[in-house]
């Protein structure tokens, strides 16, 4: 698609009349009251681990945040500020900005008006919906006067949309104090070197005070600025959020040094992205051939740095205008034109209703895990394997095979099941590979896993999983993941121990490109 | 000489428009034009043209060189 044809939609709907609407619900609701975040009342806090309560009431509900909750909550992000004041080499902003979408797909810029009003129209659709990100393309803070009328339109309307939004850090100090008068307690900042000597070979510059600056001199002043950020907001009790984008060879040993730079600094959670890169995105990295890290190359690192923080291991690089429960993607029903056209009606109440049901459900599943894991408790072993489940959410077995458009992985030792990513499988970056190579493509990209638990699956693909050394579990349909695999990996354990089976290790992974969307 | 940008270049980011000191650029059928009766070079303003620095596509903020160079006001 042509950058050009983005602006076509800009002329439809009227931002008076939705002004209008929106300022009549907010009048309606009696903004402020009501600021209902996560309505749980279970005393037990699913999934909090030794994060303190005051941060495990934010994240618990944010589904880029907690592990847990990215299965149930649902996150949109809309595209209102294109501009940007840095260049990355793994970014060619004729598309998205790569930190947070998948290079090549164009994300439909909207006007802020445009933008808050398809952000109530999803919510009342998708009682799931609790976070608005405003992402790339582009900086949200090289467009500050966009990005904040977004805020505050959606801020008076719905306020119990949870914000948050993401930035490459070099203007953030001077927006800090905003951020925080806008209750936005959500802040990603892209750190991808605390060294100018490493920074300059991913920014070849930056424009900052009126003047482009490049090289070392460049990397300096956005390293300094990014931490100053990051200081500031975690200062003024902002969540913070770091990514890094792994480039073998050139950053990858480094971001254990991020790793520990962020986390002195107050950032919570660190997520490392591995960098997507191919020719045809026209990135300076795509060019000259600078390859992205192995399933294993970015598991090892991410480990490495679990050590000292909470690593975010479910982050699949969501287009940046992408709709859904992460990896889901249901834009298509909410593009500009239907939106415009759309009667919103934003139900507070039904939302939070839903919104309690689905902490009952994840109470439920820990409660489930939690009795599985004590019958583990008695187990010794060394042994450590991957498996990979295919699932719709809901932490449940309950995807077909054959349907899977990624798998989750989960790490399984005697200490329990712990998830550590996803493998994505759709063949949407294939370019025209037949049905039968799609097996193939699944089992490369599951390679490391003994086993694969699916709802069901059928009689060939079962036959070549096997003679691949990947065992085919069905046993466990619409059960409870981590229980499920619990109960296989005491099983597994059992047949070692017996003898009836030798443990073998597993060769490495390929990460499929890109993000997952439904190529729809 | 004002400066122009070239239209099929331009990816229509808009970074450039809130950097122009003299409000010079707007957008027009999709992409962003510079109006060279108000741009100055940045002349007077900054030591480089802010279009051209900020841009992230290379040589699409460039001279026009039918505009006779901009001559600040003494
Ligand atoms: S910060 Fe984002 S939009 Fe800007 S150059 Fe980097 S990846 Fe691209
Ligand atoms: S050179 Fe300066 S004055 Fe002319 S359009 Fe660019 S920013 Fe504006
Ligand atoms: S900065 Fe460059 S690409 Fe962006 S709108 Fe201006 S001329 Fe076009």
């Amino acid at each position: 698609m042509d950058a050009t044809t983005q602006h076509e939609g800009e002329a439809i709907g009227t931002p008076e009349k939705l002004a209008e609407i929106m300022q009549a619900k907010a009048e309606h609701q009696g903004c402020g009251t009501s600021g209902g975040s996560g309505k749980a009342s279970c005393g037990s806090s699913a999934g909090q681990g030794d994060l303190p309560t005051e941060i495990w009431e934010k994240v618990k509900n944010h589904p880029c945040y907690s592990e847990e909750a990215h299965h149930h909550y649902a996150r949109m992000h809309v595209a209102v500020a294109p501009a940007c004041n840095i260049q990355c080499n793994y970014c060619n902003r004729k598309y998205d900005c790569a930190n947070e979408s998948r290079p090549g797909v164009v994300s439909e810029k909207l006007t802020p008006e445009q933008a808050a009003k398809k952000v109530l129209a999803v919510a009342s659709t998708i009682p799931q919906m609790t976070v608005l990100g405003i992402a790339g393309p582009g900086d949200p803070l090289a467009n500050p006067e966009k990005t904040f009328k977004t805020f505050e339109l959606i801020n008076r309307t719905a306020p119990d949309i949870k914000l948050c939004l993401s930035t490459n850090g070099l203007a953030l100090p001077d927006h800090v104090d905003t951020i925080a008068g806008f209750n936005v307690d959500h802040v990603t900042i892209t750190i991808n070197m605390v060294d100018p000597e490493v920074g300059a070979k991913i920014y070849p510059w930056v424009f900052w005070k009126h003047k482009r600056y490049t090289g070392y001199e460049a990397a300096k002043i956005l390293t300094d600025r990014q931490l100053q950020g990051l200081e500031m907001l975690t200062e003024r009790g902002i969540l913070c959020k770091i990514n890094s984008v792994m480039i073998p060879g050139i950053n990858d040993n480094h971001l254990v040094e991020v790793n520990r730079a962020v986390k002195s600094r107050g950032a919570f959670l660190h997520n490392i992205m591995p960098l997507i890169s191919s020719p045809e995105h026209g990135t300076v990295f795509g060019l000259n051939g600078q390859r992205g890290p192995t399933a294993q190359e970015l598991k090892a690192l991410q480990d490495r740095c679990e050590g000292e923080m909470n690593m975010m291991r479910h982050c699949r690089q969501c287009r940046a205008d992408a709709v859904g429960l992460l990896g889901e993607d249901r834009s298509a029903e909410f593009t500009t034109d239907k939106i415009m056209a759309m009667e919103v009606n934003y139900d507070l109440e039904s939302r939070q209703a839903y919104q309690a049901l689905v902490e009952e459900e994840r109470v439920a599943k820990v409660a489930a895990k939690q009795a599985e894991l004590e019958s583990l408790a008695g187990e010794q072993s060394d042994i450590k394997l991957l498996v990979a489940v295919a699932t719709k959410g809901s932490g449940l077995v309950n995807e077909h095979f054959g349907h899977a458009k990624e798998f989750q992985v989960w790490e399984l030792s005697t200490g329990g099941a712990k998830f550590v990513g996803h493998r994505r499988v759709d063949l949407y970056c294939q370019g025209g590979y037949g049905e039968e190579d799609s097996l193939e493509t699944i089992i490369r990209a599951i390679n490391d896993c003994h086993a694969v638990f699916v709802a069901k699956i059928g009689g060939c693909p079962k036959a070549d999983l096997i003679k691949a050394g990947i065992e085919p579990v069905d046993q466990f349909a619409h059960e409870f993941i981590e229980k499920s695999a619990i109960t296989w990996f005491k099983d597994y354990l059992a047949k070692v121990k017996s003898g009836e089976i030798e443990h073998t290790v597993r060769g490495d992974a390929e990460i499929r490109q890109g993000a997952l969307i439904s190529a729809a | 000489m004002a400066l122009k940008i070239v239209a099929s270049q331009c990816t229509s980011c808009s970074a450039c428009e809130p950097e122009c000191p003299n409000v010079a650029i707007f957008e027009k059928n999709g992409t962003f034009v510079i109006d060279p009766k108000k741009c100055t070079e940045c002349i007077g303003h900054f030591d480089a043209p802010q279009c051209a620095a900020v841009c992230p596509v290379d040589d699409t903020c460039i001279i026009d060189t039918s505009y006779p160079r901009y001559q600040p006001p003494a």
